[in-house]
């Protein structure tokens, strides 16, 4: 699919500034906390402070990439939050986000749910609104404040962050070449209204549902541009840990270089819709103009979104130090114990809640 | 606090806005319909300026609160301070994500958009500004 024009104006990212080891969740647990982290190559993940949800995580972000992009708040045409942890039921997370950049009241907003991809899906209307003329620029933000059952092997990698990217036609960043999906019904993950934590299919979540989708979308994008894994700088996957995406990307014939940029899970863990944007934040951080990026993102139940790239000479005289660079988010952190943890997340319920 | 009555400080909550003196250049936060400043001449009535606060200033005074207010009791012991904005008022706020002893007068700080309390498990979530310190500010110690 493709949006003539169309490409990133700017983006901002936000990550809670706790982390938490999985040397510290297993010693709770009585489980080797250490192996676990190597199993899942993570070695930290952030954890929101009590007053963090996702609409103030979505909120941080865009903030970043306004002030990063110069924008006029009266010209953004669509705010679309993707997330699978909005803090209400009924009552969007887009509206308030909105309001809080002073955007409203005249524009469009919605909250999308798609597991991790509904922030890549949220990209990709907002290509089409851009495209058409509808809007000058439209939001696009992916962000999470996931949670695994105390215990559970998800507990050591779900984490909060979000990462906010504005689309339009001028002046951009870096040009959309295609996007291009891979949509199946599979129960790989789930949560049913009214419960607190997910529930998993197992062994099922990596190869008939990861694996087939990552794979699938990235060869079909690839297929339809053309171009094989030598023609792009930087690739960057969803990444629930550290091992699928670097499984994916050789499966698909990546190297390490070209994955370095693109993996931030390792350090703050799995933020969900948010992973597969912050790891495109961090590749435009370090970006140089004409470079091609790759960008497979996934969402369980599931699908893939893709997005080939170009980065434009803009990006040189682009802003990439307002906020906080994402670099800095994986280099630096305060770290907190499990009761800490458990304090913050809410796994300790007071009496009467 | 009532659904109504937060909404109506939208605004103020959550993106700072202000007034401006357009004769003596003062800013007013909450904002003010008169300047206090310039109310003897009557000069100021009508022609106040909406303005927003960048969210930039620094700690002018603190506090450690240990004993939580309502809906607080998960952040305690938690920074309280008195901040004072580039643009001159003064705000109270909590500030996040610092440890207690790490704290001090002078310190800059900006505006960041947090939760401020949730009325029970099914009532409205209000939201606003608290402060959190400057990157870096502090391991300048
Ligand atoms: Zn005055």
């Amino acid at each position: 699919m493709k949006a003539e024009g169309v490409g990133i104006v700017s983006y901002g990212t936000y990550v809670p500034r706790y982390r938490i080891t999985p040397d510290e969740i297993g010693r709770v647990w009585g489980v080797d906390g250490v192996a676990m982290g190597k199993n899942l190559n993570i070695h930290s993940k952030s954890v929101p402070s009590p007053d963090e949800d996702t609409i103030t995580i979505s909120t941080e972000a865009l903030r970043v990439a306004m002030t990063r992009g110069g924008i006029d708040p009266r010209d953004i045409g669509a705010v679309y939050v993707g997330s699978e942890s909005h803090p209400y039921a009924v009552k969007p997370t887009a509206t308030i986000v909105a309001q809080a950049i002073g955007a409203t009241p005249n524009l469009t907003a919605a909250d999308f749910e798609f597991a991790c991809k509904a922030g890549t899906a949220a990209i990709q209307v907002c290509m089409g609104l851009v495209a058409s003329g509808m809007i000058k620029y439209g939001v696009a933000i992916g962000s999470d404040t996931s949670q695994g059952a105390p215990g559970d092997a998800l507990e050591y990698s779900a984490s909060a962050g979000g990462g906010a990217f504005i689309l339009g036609k001028d002046p951009i960043i870096a040009k959309i070449n295609a996007t291009q999906s891979y949509t199946t019904d599979t129960p790989d993950f789930w949560r049913r209204e009214g419960q607190r934590y997910p529930s998993h299919g197992g062994r099922f979540t990596g190869e008939p549902a990861y694996f087939r989708h990552v794979t699938e979308c990235g060869k079909g994008i690839m297929a339809s541009e053309g171009t094989t894994p030598a023609d792009y700088q930087h690739v960057v996957f969803h990444q629930p840990n550290g091992k699928f995406p670097q499984r994916a990307g050789k499966l698909l014939g990546f190297n390490e270089d070209q994955m370095r940029y693109g993996m931030v899970t390792p350090w703050i863990g799995n933020t969900y819709s948010g992973a597969a944007l912050i790891g495109l934040a961090n590749v435009l951080d370090h970006a140089k103009p004409t470079e091609r990026i790759l960008v497979v993102g996934y969402g369980s139940g599931a699908g893939s979104d893709a997005f080939d790239l170009t980065v434009t000479d803009n990006i040189t005289n682009f802003d990439r130090q307002t906020g906080t660079p994402v670099q800095q988010d994986l280099d630096h952190g305060m770290t907190i114990n499990y009761s800490i943890y458990a304090k913050f997340r809410g796994k300790i319920r007071l009496s009467g809640e | 606090m009532t659904v109504a009555r937060f909404w109506r400080e939208t605004l103020r909550r959550y993106n700072l806005g202000a007034s401006k003196c357009p004769e003596c250049q003062a800013v007013f936060f909450p904002p003010r319909s008169v300047c206090p400043n310039c109310s003897v001449h009557r000069k100021s009535l009508t022609k106040m300026e909406a303005c927003q606060l960048s969210g930039r200033g620094e700690v002018y005074s603190y506090t450690t609160v240990h004993e939580a207010a309502d809906g607080f009791e998960m952040q305690v012991p938690y920074v309280l301070a008195l901040v004072k904005m580039a643009e001159g008022p003064m705000l109270t706020g909590q500030i996040v994500d610092v440890d207690p002893k790490d704290i001090r007068e002078g310190l800059p700080v900006r505006a960041t958009f947090r939760r401020l309390r949730a009325d029970g498990d099914d009532g409205v979530i209000h939201y606003g500004y608290k402060f959190a310190l400057e990157n870096g500010a502090a391991a300048k110690k």
